[in-house]
């Protein structure tokens, strides 16, 4: 799970990285104003995305006064930054900058254990800077037995002087080095990024970005996590309520909605309607073991995504029963009352047989039955073409 | 025959609950020698369904039965303890069914149980693996695939069961399938698998199933290439209409925005095509170039 920048630096200060003081969360331009105020100091106003690329689309913006602040928000909130609305700004007391440097601590899959990666160069695209000048990128692979009481000082330091860190500001990044190592570990993050990290012109090191990756799967000794997590599942969106159900959906571009048991095989659904000649509206994968309940609550976010022309359902029940998905496709239709769009079903594995023979009872003038994979994909195209 | 299992593995559970119970009574009714269960507090009992012992500890277990392999089902926040003890207790293959172990237990259990070796670890978050007339350890549904000469090994789990059925279709059999499973840090990867496929002699022919996410794929292909250049062999991978930086589903199958990596279905693809391998775009094709390469074409 992706934090915002103001979640970041608060999981950043439970574990002693230091960041700037503590800014105000606004939705809305009169706050922004009123949280200049309250700080009573020039502030920076920042758009609140889960994306890069902020400052050059205009999503960051200083404010000497609070009047600033309220221009700065208005200008901000409501714009659209890569794909991301911005509907919330962080106002922060603005610091002031020496110099910028870039380091963060991640998950390293190929190596199998963590990445930390420092350089000099902050404040810019850094795969920019390791495309153009690897040697100004340090990268250093580290496994777990080497780090079990935390990342020494000594190695932090050595990585921070090996990325020319200048020495006014060296020994600060290497502790605050170590303190990012702890926060990534115990705080079980993927990715902690800090771009830029910066020493102010009153010598401190601080963390002036957080981007910020924790692992939802450890989610279960991290109470400390629940209100983002929280956070992350609210809003109107499909995606969001798919999440406070428990069900992997991702939005695409196409009319063809595509529902599946198993990430894997709904990937190939996908793939194979775009070779059908079709466009996958939306991955969904409704999980192992899906009861009745789950399909019927799958089927109603799909259908809520009013560029779904028509459905194709790809179940292969291992855990997953075939007598339930049918269940549920005709519980969910009750449920929905009149829809337009029409359902092909796909059934094989575990119990299909009583599932198929559910779905031809009903005889439900929305669903059509399909023998495979390859012939559901083809009839849903031709559905979502009319 | 197969790999890692067959008639002769003997099989304890971690994790007796109700899927531990149900997918372990399925096991052992295809005929897989399960010997018993491990539960910290039922030690002494019986498990009643599968009418076998149940004991405290691996340790224990292993000392009674002499059992080599371990089925892993407990729930994610103890599945690193449990995969530490079973490989403290000296079991030799360990297959973790259980989905959602966070990545850095992984990335711990990796350090300390594969990189130390001698230890066959599948998983987490994978269906197991099937020896078709053999064994079946896991929760791959043992009716799809008959026994043959194909080595199937996959990252994702119902994608697996629709190639065993489409490979079946097409009239070949499995040596055995292993399901390695979609994070980002698991135990054995394609390239484990694979090398264990080319030196079974029962192993003619290998089908791996890949995803979006990482580049394990080309590591196994390029292996591939150098290796066993006249082995057929068959690559599949899912998610060519995967956006980047959306998670599809899998922990691990995520192409990183920007891309370049070699991460997306398309870079795969023309990367295991470059090194001579036939990469199929969907599961039928997959078949269908399998067939081709056995009948010595393509």
């Amino acid at each position: 799970m992706d934090l915002l920048e103001y979640q970041g630096k608060e999981f950043f200060r439970r574990h002693g990285v230091p960041t700037p003081p503590p800014g105000i969360v606004c939705t809305t331009a009169d706050e922004a104003e009123d949280a200049a105020r309250e700080l009573n100091r020039p502030v920076v106003v920042k758009a609140q995305v889960k994306t890069g690329g902020r400052g050059k689309a205009g999503g960051i913006k200083l404010a000497e006064a609070p009047e600033e602040a309220r221009e700065a928000a208005a200008a901000i909130l409501g714009l659209d930054i890569r794909g991301h609305m911005v509907q919330l700004v962080y106002v922060e007391p603005a610091s002031d900058i020496a110099d910028e440097y870039y380091l963060s601590v991640m998950h390293d899959r190929v190596g199998k254990g963590y990445l930390v990666i420092c350089s000099a160069e902050g404040g810019v695209d850094i795969e920019q800077v390791n495309r153009e000048r690897p040697e100004a990128v340090v990268k250093e692979a580290i496994v777990p037995s080497q780090v079990e009481g935390g990342l020494p000082a000594g190695r932090a330091s050595a990585i921070v002087h090996a990325a020319q860190i200048p020495d006014a500001a060296a020994d600060a990044a290497g502790e605050l080095l170590v303190q990012l190592f702890d926060a990534f570990r115990l705080g079980d993050a993927l990715l902690t990024e800090i771009n830029p990290l910066v020493r102010t012109t009153d010598g401190r090191v601080i963390a002036l970005d957080a981007k910020v990756t924790i692992d939802g799967n450890a989610m279960f000794r991290h109470d400390d996590h629940r209100e983002w997590a929280d956070f992350d599942r609210r809003g109107d969106d499909l995606e969001a309520r798919a999440k406070r159900k428990g069900i992997q959906y991702v939005k695409l571009d196409g009319d063809v909605g595509v529902l599946g048991n198993g990430a894997g095989l709904v990937m190939a659904t996908i793939d194979v309607v775009a070779q059908a000649g079709g466009q996958p509206a939306n991955f969904l994968d409704v999980g192992g073991g899906a009861s009745a309940d789950t399909m019927a609550e799958s089927l109603a976010i799909v259908l809520a995504d009013p560029q779904v022309k028509s459905v194709l359902i790809n179940i292969y029940g291992g855990i997953t029963r075939g007598e339930e998905v049918a269940k549920g496709v005709i519980e969910a239709l009750d449920r929905l009352g009149g829809i337009e769009p029409k359902l092909v079903v796909r059934l094989d594995g575990t119990n299909a047989a009583q599932g198929r023979r559910i779905l031809e009872q009903a005889r439900h003038p929305n669903v059509v039955a399909a023998a495979d994979m390859q012939q559901a994909a083809r009839r849903a195209v031709e559905l979502a073409r009319g | 025959m197969s790999i890692i299992i067959d008639q002769a593995t003997t099989v304890v559970v971690q994790g007796i609950g109700t899927q531990g119970t149900f997918h372990a009574k399925r096991n052992l009714d295809y005929g897989t020698n399960v010997v018993g269960g491990v539960h910290p507090k039922r030690g002494g009992g019986r498990w009643e369904v599968l009418d076998l012992p149940v004991f405290a500890t691996v340790a224990e277990a292993r000392a009674e039965t002499g059992a080599d392999t371990s089925m892993i089902m407990v729930p994610a926040p103890f599945a690193m303890e449990a995969i530490l003890e079973a490989y403290e207790a000296g079991i030799s293959t360990i297959v973790v069914i259980t989905e959602g172990v966070p990545v850095h237990d992984m990335t711990v259990v990796y350090d300390r149980v594969v990189r130390r070796g001698g230890v066959r670890l599948i998983g987490p978050n994978c269906p197991g693996l099937i020896s078709p007339g053999e064994a079946n350890v896991g929760i791959i549904p043992a009716n799809i695939a008959g026994p043959g000469t194909v080595g199937l090994v996959s990252r994702s789990g119902t994608l697996t069961y629709q190639i065993m059925h489409e490979l079946a279709q097409g009239g070949l059999g499995i040596s055995t399938c292993v399901g390695i499973g979609g994070d980002p840090v698991v135990g054995s990867n394609f390239l484990d698998i694979i090398r264990l496929f080319a030196d079974d002699p029962d192993t003619h022919a290998i089908v791996f199933v890949g995803e979006i996410g990482g580049t394990d794929e080309q590591e196994a292909g390029r292996w591939v290439a150098e290796h066993i250049p006249d082995t057929p062999v068959v690559a599949y991978v899912a998610g060519f209409e995967a956006p980047a930086g959306k998670q599809m589903g899998h922990a691990g199958a995520i192409v990183r925005e920007g891309g370049g990596g070699g991460e997306t279905a398309a870079e795969k693809k023309d990367i295991l095509e470059s090194l001579g391998i036939a990469v199929a775009t969907n599961p039928s094709e997959a078949t269908s170039l399998m067939i081709e390469r056995l009948s010595g074409g393509g």
